[in-house]
């Protein structure tokens, strides 16, 4: 902590050849129509990619002992975000929901106890994010917990690129000279969880933990990320992860 | 409903119009909205692109402007823009431009259309200006109507009518037979031309009196009459009529003010039939009516001055049960002639008979029956041709002194310009009063064009009614006929002018600039009357009262179909809201004056009082361009 390192060189993994492998090993048949489906080129401007706001809500953060209990997605572009494509899901979580995160999320025993399996929602979910690039906030939830619960249900997993707005936040508020600098004198750092991160850009605070509106306030972040600090030109490549 | 769409509904379900759509229409709303969000600087709408969405801001600010760059409007959250471009061809006439982080909820065509169709306050909200000040308008009248159901509509048939040679005998007949309770007395003649009518034969009649149920006691059998006695030895000569026109208020304090039941209503000099107080008891209210008898029955200028906070109750009060402006206005100016009229015959008392005939004059606000209040006064004394200002003048200072003190002190404060009948200027033979008159329309200076916009507004209260009507004549017979007149005068009308709106707590004003508050009289009543005085001088109309100035006008092609409409739900609009917020602070123990401060104002009345703005706005422009300046008078 005494001495400004230069920031480390970000690695761009081969996505391309990741989903392409994918696609020709997979045997589920709703994994190989995801797969099969290709997505835009890395250099293909951020303004043509039609992407998707994903968000789960979970009975905890660790996907080896938590479950999911909710999604909630948006397709959306740069220029919209048309509420009529939304999709949302409440889901039976394989683990007991505990009484702590009942008051976390709004979602009750009665919601849960008739909802699916999230076996039975997975065709259609994997439908809405095929073709489309996933943005998420905080992909350290969504990536694993997806890849888990699709795994113990199709017996193989599922992974993809992703746009992950709190890292594109950490990138302004972490990562540079001057985030680093304040750091060094000890100053706390900028908070860039969704609602604080919305804020800076004037968004509106909307009531949080509702998988969909999450998804929703995260499309409107990515929005007001793009139009501050990049341009609809900026290649995928440079926003993925 | 999907509970995740409650964020976007409620939000929404907070700001007119959506504040009035059913659940279902919400629903709807939310389901289809697209987002999308724009920087501080950003263009929104541009210029000629095709819109299909009206917009809808869920948070952030946005500025909407003209063609040709002027600032239009400027909006904050949920505010809506880019109606009036769905409403037409769907190109963009308004461009706007985010000026903060700006989210828009964009609601598509389809879904906008089935609102229209499915809400009719949601159409009129977006259909611009006209329909929601003409909405507005027209709730506050149904409310209560006393003050402008004209007396006609109470008349329900032909009054009865005896020749003046009939016996008592048989004129109590035939008022039994029509189940009547009064009869109108006629004869052949014209020597009353108030009175003079012809008959379907062509021949001519006067109306000579009336003859009531009390008076049969009265005068007939309390006298010992015999029943032949002729019914026209009988009648009372003095004969209290009405115009069919007056409104049910004005006839009530008619048949107060003379102690009168039946009251003949007049068509012009013809009678059409006859009221009693009886028809119109549905129509009474507590307002005004008791102050106005009070108000005659004081014997000295103290008792009157006590009456003041009686005053400001019945203001509120006609408020409260939804009274519309024109209503109180004359109401208000009824109490203020009931007042002055008052202290003129307590003068009359103490100083005497006055040496010659006069008449005392009100000008602006009263005259135009428009008070409110917050008033001072505004007077004068047109004297007969006969005055001798060494013999007179004595009398005629003392009397306008005795009533200018006691209207202050009944709440009618002095006028800072001096306009009143003890500044000598004013105290005037008639003859000097055409003469002043002439002089203004003929050489219009700043200080001419001030007394014009005040002495054109004129009223006789009381005493030679004849000598006000002269003037008003000479007024009506010059003023079209003097371009230069009335192009000074639509100049003068333009030194005050509306702001553009309101933006969240401030008072947005044309360049951009905030204030705090608003004077809703400089600012829209005042010049909006002034505008209206114009068109009134030009075409000659002899109304005092802007909302007849505006019928007169609309008979003429002065302006565009509809405009006068327009400008009179605008002028409604304005003097209610300071009507209004002068009840809120007499409500909260403040003195009442004509400001308004934003964050009093709600949100529907703000979308209707930018509206007025803007229907002032447009009428002024217009204003400058109908009254140009003669060209030759330019040469010299």
């Amino acid at each position: 902590m005494f001495e400004i390192r230069p920031r480390k060189k970000v690695v761009q993994a081969n996505w391309e050849g990741y989903m392409a492998e994918r696609a020709q090993r997979v045997h589920d048949d709703a994994l190989k129509r995801f797969f099969d489906m290709p997505l835009p080129s890395p250099d293909t401007p951020i303004g043509k990619v039609p992407m998707v706001a994903l968000d789960m809500e979970t009975t905890g953060l660790d996907e080896r002992r938590h479950a999911i209990v909710s999604i909630g997605v948006v397709p959306f572009t740069l220029d919209r975000i048309p509420l009529a494509q939304r999709r949302y899901w409440v889901v039976k979580p394989s683990r007991p929901l505990d009484e702590a995160s009942i008051a976390y999320h709004h979602i009750t025993h009665s919601e849960i106890a008739n909802a699916p399996d999230l076996d039975a929602v997975l065709d259609e979910l994997l439908e809405v994010l095929a073709g489309r690039l996933v943005v998420v906030h905080f992909r350290n939830i969504e990536r694993p917990f997806l890849d888990a619960a699709v795994k113990a249900r199709r017996g193989e997993g599922v992974l993809f690129p992703m746009i992950d707005t709190m890292s594109l936040e950490a990138r302004m508020h972490r990562q540079t000279l001057w985030a680093r600098f304040r750091r060094w004198l000890g100053r706390p750092p900028v908070s860039i969880r969704l609602n604080a991160s919305r804020e800076r850009y004037g968004l509106p605070a909307y009531q949080g933990h509702h998988a969909l509106v999450d998804a929703l306030a995260t499309a409107e972040l990515l929005q007001a990320q793009m139009s501050y600090h990049y341009t609809p030109e900026t290649p995928l490549k440079a926003l993925w992860c | 409903m999907d509970v995740e769409l409650l964020e976007i509904r409620q939000h929404m379900g907070q700001f007119p119009p959506f504040d009035g759509l059913s659940d279902e229409l919400l629903d709807a709303i939310a389901e289809q909205v697209e987002v999308r969000y724009f920087k501080t600087g950003s263009d929104i709408l541009v210029l000629n692109d095709t819109l299909n969405e009206l917009c809808f801001i869920r948070s952030g600010a946005v500025e909407v402007y003209r063609r040709q760059g002027e600032l239009y409007n400027r909006l904050g959250e949920g505010d809506i823009f880019g109606h009036f471009s769905l409403l037409r061809n769907h190109k963009v006439r308004f461009p706007a431009s985010a000026i903060e982080d700006t989210l828009i909820y964009f609601i598509p065509n389809a879904v906008f259309q089935r609102l229209c169709e499915e809400d009719d306050d949601f159409a009129d909200f977006v259909e611009l200006e006209r329909p929601r000040l003409e909405t507005a308008a027209e709730q506050q009248k149904k409310s209560n109507d006393m003050m402008v159901t004209r007396i006609r509509k109470l008349v329900t048939r032909y009054p009865v009518m005896v020749e003046s040679t009939a016996s008592v005998q048989e004129v109590a007949k035939q008022i039994s037979g029509a189940q009547a309770s009064a009869a109108l007395v006629i004869d052949e003649g014209s020597s009353n031309p108030r009175y003079s009518f012809q008959d379907s034969e062509g021949k001519t009649w006067q109306v000579c009196g009336i003859l009531t149920d009390s008076d049969f006691r009265t005068r007939v059998v309390a006298e010992g009459l015999s029943p032949q006695t002729a019914i026209g030895d009988v009648i009372s000569e003095r004969l209290i009529t009405i115009q069919s026109d007056s409104s049910v208020y004005e006839a009530m304090l008619t048949m107060l003010r003379n102690n009168v039941h039946h009251l003949p209503v007049m068509y012009r000099q013809r009678p059409v039939g006859v009221v009693h107080l009886s028809d119109i008891i549905r129509y009474e209210t507590q307002s005004g009516l008791y102050l106005v008898s009070n108000i005659f029955n004081q014997s000295s200028a103290q008792g009157l001055a006590k009456l003041a906070p009686d005053v400001r109750a019945a203001f509120v009060r006609m408020v409260q049960e939804g009274a519309n402006s024109q209503m109180v206005g004359s109401a208000l100016s009824t109490i203020g002639r009931s007042f002055t009229r008052r202290l003129l015959e307590l003068a009359e008392e103490a100083l005497g008979p006055p040496p010659v005939p006069y008449c005392f004059m009100v000008n602006g606000s009263m005259a135009r029956n428009e008070q409110s209040i917050v008033t001072d006064q505004d007077n004068a004394l047109i004297l007969s041709d006969d005055f001798n200002p060494d013999e007179h003048d004595e009398y005629f200072h003392a009397l306008a002194a005795f009533v200018s003190d006691g209207l202050d002190a009944c709440g009618y404060t002095y006028c800072k310009g001096d306009v009143m009948a003890t500044n000598r200027q004013w105290r005037q033979p008639l003859h000097v009063w055409k003469r002043y008159f002439q002089d203004w329309m003929a050489n219009p200076t700043p200080e001419r064009l001030l007394h014009s916009s005040i002495f054109f507004d004129l009223d006789s209260i009381y005493g030679e009614d004849i000598f006000v009507e002269a003037l008003q004549d000479l007024i009506a017979q010059t003023a079209p006929k003097s371009p230069l007149f009335l192009a000074a005068m639509a100049r003068n009308a333009l030194n005050r002018t509306p702001p553009l709106g309101f933006f969240r707590t401030f008072v947005m004003e044309k360049d951009g600039k905030h204030n705090n508050s608003i004077n809703l009289k400089r600012r829209g009543t005042a010049p909006m009357v002034d505008l209206i005085r114009v068109h009134a001088l030009a075409c000659g109309s002899k109304a005092q009262n802007s909302f007849q100035r505006l019928n007169d006008i609309s008979n003429t092609q002065l302006l565009a179909a509809g405009v006068s409409d327009k400008l009179s739900y605008a002028l409604e609009f304005l003097c209610m809201s300071r009507i209004r917020h002068q009840v809120i602070d007499l409500q909260e123990d403040r003195i009442p004056d004509n400001n308004i401060e934003p964050e009093n104002v709600e949100d529907s009345e703000r979308h209707t009082l930018k509206d007025a703005f803007q229907v002032l706005n447009n009428a002024q422009k217009f204003l400058k361009f109908r009254y140009p300046i003669p060209t030759q008078r330019q040469g010299r």
